[in-house]
């Protein structure tokens, strides 16, 4: 469905007086999305996530590399592919002054699609994303959840083969991003390939069957969720917690108990297949951390290993 | 079968989004395209104008100050409502509402979507226009049937010219900021002094040359030779070349800024 190879995306800076700068947001990536999968692009805010979802949604010229969506070039092809593609922005781009119905309604349209049909498709999408008694409220007087559940209605309303979802839960509370993550699950079941960005780690597992991790630009691993974890990180965590200060100056006297320790700003994390028992021998050299918890690692753990860092929100 | 889809389909299928919002606003812009005017007729062509009188060759050969401001009136108002279409409009839908990224993130191309929004301004100046001239007639300001028939489309086609100069300006602008110099500095001097109100010889020779060169003249003296029935066609053929100029120009600048602004 997605075919990328050695896929670059740059940009040239203007200075308000200096010489333009080149920036690379994106530096020759490769990937292969197939029909029905549900595809994520993990990553840290400026690893280029975004800038490759918008050449994917023909809205972003390709810099250098070949990009093939359905096997169509979007250099030649936008409208086109764009036809096939829904797409559901990571900020909204509804018309506010316009009711939910008339949003849906004018997109649509833009499909070229006759008004009977856009007409019944409504009453099915407002049913779908459960917005059914809202279709004659304003956009504005929506809730962010409701926005967002909109915005995914409006980006079915062509029947895409591809959804693509920019960061499709961020800034929602946890019930909204529950009753999103429902929809897109069953979008997947009827079959419609989704790729997604996130750098929510619980969202891409969740929902990717395959994902790859880009940072800088780049992918630095590619794989399913549990095919990460393995691959990256040990079978569980522990974490333990000292107090403010003495998380890093602890972190040598322990480090010969785990596979791996990370230093995060307010805890450590104890890389170990056992590892209660790992726990435990931090207890035995006498520590004593103000909390402790043990875990099975997550794609969370993958990203710190990878990324290097936290992630930064 | 969308490769066969020609732009002009494609921009039409934008005519429900503009009904929609025309339909939503029509009640304000009643106010603004039409009131107003009428205001100012009343105003300075009436009231005012009772106590200027001026010899009909001073004033383009217009019987009355009326007669003389009322074609004028009519031109300032198709330019007005195009920079009012074009400035806060077009940075609301590129940057606070962010319309135009969903419309593109459809089959449109820039190019249809700005196609189907200059249709949508010029046919709310022909509305508008339509109406004033309409409510003018009954002061017996027109000369020529016709011309004044015609008039209207010489009004569609200022409409046109000032719409797609400022929609490039704002499609490229970081905030609206520039807007209220746009109006000040931009549109209202034009407004005063391009021979809505007075006969611009009336300038002295060099300002005189400055208002020629002003697309509003241009509409304005176009406007006034057809409603008052006396056409000078050397003229009447060099301004619609102007103002033609002005809308292509103004076209080519609007869809290749807005391009550079939402492809990037």
């Amino acid at each position: 469905m997605i075919m990328a190879r050695g896929l670059r995306k740059s940009f040239v800076r203007r200075a308000r007086r200096g010489e333009a700068s080149e920036f690379e947001a994106v530096r020759g990536i490769d990937v292969d999305v197939r029909r029905g999968e549900a595809f994520g692009f993990l990553g840290p805010n400026g690893a280029g996530k975004s800038s490759t979802m918008r050449m994917i949604c023909c809205v972003s010229p390709v810099s250098a590399g070949e990009l093939r969506i359905f096997g169509l070039d979007p250099a030649t092809h936008g409208p086109q592919i764009r036809a096939r593609i829904g797409v559901c922005p990571q900020e909204d781009t509804l018309d506010t002054e316009l009711n939910v119905w008339e949003n849906l309604f004018v997109y649509g349209r833009y499909f070229g699609l006759p008004r009977d049909v856009v007409k019944g498709r409504i009453e099915e999408l407002l049913d779908f994303v459960q917005l059914s008694d809202k279709a004659r409220a304003k956009v504005e007087d929506l809730s962010g959840g409701m926005k967002r559940r909109l915005t995914i209605a409006r980006s079915l309303i062509n029947r895409p083969e591809i959804l693509i979802l920019d960061e499709p839960t961020t800034g929602l509370d946890p019930q909204a991003r529950h009753v999103i993550w429902d929809r897109l699950f069953r979008l997947k079941q009827q079959g419609v390939t989704l790729v997604l960005t996130t750098h929510y780690m619980d969202e891409a597992e969740q929902l990717a069957d395959r994902l790859v991790v880009m940072d800088k630009g780049v992918i630095v691993a590619e794989g399913s969720p549990r095919e990460l974890i393995e691959q990256y990180s040990t079978r569980e965590v522990a974490e333990i917690r000292f107090g403010p200060g003495e998380n890093e100056p602890t972190a040598p006297k322990v480090e010969d108990l785990a596979d791996r320790v990370e230093v995060l700003p307010d805890r450590l994390l104890l890389y170990a297949d056992d590892g209660e028992r790992t726990l435990q021998d931090v207890l035995a050299r006498g520590l004593r951390p103000e909390t402790t918890l043990v875990r099975r690692a997550t794609l969370e753990d993958v990203f710190l290993r990878l990324t290097g860092r936290t992630l930064v929100d | 079968m969308a490769a066969l889809t020609p732009s002009y389909a494609r921009a039409l299928r934008l005519a429900d989004y503009w009904a929609t919002v025309y339909k939503r606003t029509w009640k304000g812009g009643v106010i603004t395209s039409f009131v107003t005017p009428f205001f100012y007729v009343v105003a300075m062509g009436v009231l005012l104008g009772d106590y200027v009188t001026a010899d009909p060759a001073r004033l383009d050969g217009a019987s009355s100050y009326l007669s003389f401001i009322a074609p004028g009136m009519v031109a300032a108002q198709a330019m007005t409502i195009a920079f009012s279409e074009t400035t806060y409009p077009v940075m609301g839908m590129v940057k606070w509402q962010r319309i135009y990224h969903s419309m593109i993130a459809s089959p449109l191309r820039v190019g249809e979507i700005v196609l189907a929004q200059i249709g949508f301004i010029v046919l709310r100046v022909a509305f508008s226009c339509a109406v004033f001239l309409a409510v003018l007639a009954p002061f017996g300001v027109f000369e020529s049937v016709w011309g004044t028939l015609v008039a209207l489309p010489v009004q569609m086609l200022l409409g046109l010219a000032f719409a797609t100069p400022v929609f490039a300006f704002a499609a490229g602008l970081a905030d609206e900021s520039a807007f209220a110099l746009v109006f000040r500095l931009g549109m209202i001097p034009l407004t005063l002094f391009s021979g809505t109100f007075f006969p611009i010889d009336n300038l002295g020779p060099v300002l005189e040359a400055v208002a020629r060169v002003t697309p509003l003249w241009q509409g304005v003296h176009l406007t006034r030779m057809l409603v008052l029935g006396d056409v000078q066609w050397g003229w009447a053929a060099f301004h619609v070349a102007y103002l033609l100029a002005l809308g292509a120009v103004g076209w080519f600048l609007t869809v290749r800024r807005l391009t550079r602004r939402l492809v990037t």
